[in-house]
């Protein structure tokens, strides 16, 4: 969104492009040592009884055509590297969701020697789903809810467009907090 | 004309990528289409677990180890906490026995829809993986209202099962399987009849008895190549004692077989949860077991659904285990998948690794060579360091990445 439109013209495609991400967001999955049991919840998500699929959510293989990350696992050591690949891959603005009590803060596994403890340890995450498995629904519930906050009005006079590419440049400027994770 | 040098291509795929849900790794050299050469690099979803298990009691093990595999979670728990009830010398009541097995077997039931639709998926049959993933759904509400949760039962303790199986349970698991057991039979005319279908099956990943036995292949995958292995049949454990079952095996050894043998044995799996539903013994569903466990050693092994599920357990007599160790089917599956692949199209690579019914969170592992014949182990720390410094070693085979 670098086109030097004037100010009218630019809140206007702003909104627009604000409303199309809403409504079809891409997703990726990536598993990064989970047990399994949210990967297939996830996938559960997407068949007949839960179908994800009717908010226009569609899970996507390449890192390049997502716009959400959906993160399992306490994220392992030899995972790590491709997290942060798979992540840098994708287009801004993105988001990362993580699923699970692993993908949280390691869960059961918090503190093995392998693992890192959550993906916040390694990437910046947007929105957080708790359970060991979470259900179909709190994953639904969760990415619904994280597409709502895109939504919200900012609060300052600042249009959504230049608030969404701001929020994305903070978590691109992020340091890199888990670099260093012993 | 020059007749061109041919030249060797190598494929990575994984450990992302849209297939498999898990992360894997492999290099897959390929002439063409056809594939030279198949190398597999696993390890992503190694934590750690068995070193974990040495520093938490044996309680609280059991709900550590059934998260090794968020599919098979049950039988994990069961393999541990039969082996921890031999050792401690203590009887299970036999209508504990009888609920773990219906358990078992239902968590079979979804195991093998799951990978139906997974495979199907594969072979870009993606109607059939919808509708087995939705039926799929009657099992997780009958594990759900028996257990409270759809993935993680843990319905395993020391010495029994926690819940018991109440008149509106049983009613409402015979119901389910009158529904599955005729969705099943239409299954298996799908993958057996549809000309599309088995032209992605019919034989395609070959793997005949003399290799199943020589790549030492277990459960559903050397069953679809004659091989009889089933640990319900060889050594049957708690209720399977009573209740034998009759091994499915099938002498085709392709994709086709390995369908037919999976889908097979979700009949067999129906037939022996009414057997035992019909005369489940009463009584008691635990008997306490000490804190403590007698000093020993134990190897117990089970069927899962993926093939034989081996633990070892040492114990110094505290409430802590001294060393566990899990053998999972897939490690002893993934050779087959390598050597099977060579020959094939790149594009029937997939559904060959989806024939085994992979399970990569259940088959990382580091293995440690001791060649001075000490046994002396590495510690927590030593482990950890180990890792940090390999990973940063290896780090520098990729470029430097920095986020942001």
């Amino acid at each position: 969104m670098s086109s030097n439109l004037s100010k009218p013209w630019q809140a206007a495609l702003d909104q627009i492009t604000t409303w199309a991400r809403i409504n079809s967001p891409w997703a990726i999955h990536f598993n990064s040592g989970s047990c399994n049991g949210c990967d297939i919840e996830i996938l559960a998500t997407l068949t007949p009884r839960y179908d994800l699929e009717r908010f226009g959510i569609k899970l996507q293989g390449s890192p390049r055509h997502a716009d959400v990350l959906i993160c399992t696992g306490p994220v392992s050591r030899q995972a790590r590297e491709r997290l942060i690949r798979t992540y840098e891959q994708m287009h801004e603005p993105k988001f990362v969701v993580a699923v699970g009590a692993c993908a949280l803060s390691g869960g059961i596994f918090q503190g093995c020697y392998n693992v890192m403890d959550g993906v916040e340890n390694v990437i910046p995450v947007d929105a957080y789903i708790p359970g060991c498995p979470p259900r179909p629904e709190a994953i639904i519930d969760g990415i619904v809810k994280l597409l709502g906050s895109l939504q919200e009005p900012p609060a300052d006079e600042t249009d959504a467009g230049e608030t969404i590419a701001a929020a994305a440049g903070e978590i691109a400027a992020a340091p890199h907090a888990g670099s260093e994770h012993g | 004309m020059q007749p061109q040098k041919t030249e060797q291509f190598t494929v990575p795929i994984g450990p992302q990528h849209p297939a498999l849900k898990e992360p894997s790794s492999f290099l897959i050299s390929v002439d063409g289409e056809v594939v030279t050469n198949a190398i597999v690099r696993l390890g992503y979803a190694h934590r750690g677990i068995e070193k974990a298990t040495e520093s938490r009691t044996y309680v609280q093990n059991l709900y550590l180890l059934e998260r090794i595999c968020g599919i098979c979670s049950h039988i994990h728990g069961t393999a541990f906490a039969m082996g921890v009830e031999r050792l401690a010398g203590v009887e299970v009541p036999p209508r504990a026995q009888a609920i773990r097995l219906i358990i078992a077997e239902l968590e079979r039931i979804h195991s093998h829809m799951l990978w139906l639709g997974v495979g199907a998926h594969q072979g870009g049959f993606d109607a059939l993986f919808m509708f087995s993933w939705r039926d799929r759904e009657t099992v997780m509400d009958l594990l759900e209202s028996i257990s409270g949760n759809r993935v993680n039962y843990s319905a395993n303790v020391l010495g029994g099962v926690k819940f018991d199986l109440t008149a509106a349970h049983i009613g409402d698991i015979l119901k389910a399987l009158d529904y599955l057991e005729e969705r099943t039979h239409h299954y298996l005319k799908v993958v057996t009849t549809d000309a599309s279908f088995l032209q992605r099956t019919r034989g395609i990943g070959t793997m005949t008895r003399h290799q199943a036995e020589v790549l030492g292949a277990i459960g559903p995958t050397a069953r679809a190549s004659g091989v009889l292995r089933d640990v319900r049949i060889e050594a049957p454990y708690g209720a399977y004692v009573d209740h034998p079952v009759t091994t499915i095996t099938d002498d085709r050894g392709d994709l086709e077989a390995r369908f037919a043998v999976r889908i097979k044995e979700l009949f067999e799996s129906y037939r022996l949860i009414r057997e035992v539903l019909d005369d489940l013994p009463p009584g008691d569903i635990k008997t306490r077991v000490k804190r403590k466990i007698p000093e020993g050693e134990a190897a117990f092994r089970v069927e899962a659904p993926r093939g034989e599920l081996f633990y070892f357990i040492k114990s110094d007599g505290t409430d802590i285990p001294s060393r566990v160790k899990v053998r999972t089917p897939t490690i002893c599956n993934m050779t087959s998948v390598v050597k099977l692949a060579v020959g094939h199209q790149l594009a029937d690579v997939p559904m060959i690794l989806a024939g085994i019914d992979p399970c990569f969170s259940c088959n990382d592992r580091m293995v440690r060579v001791n060649r001075n014949n000490g046994s002396d182990g590495w510690t927590w720390e030593q482990l950890r360091q180990h890792g940090i410094e390999y990973y940063k070693q290896r780090s520098q085979d990729y470029d430097p990445l920095v986020v942001g």
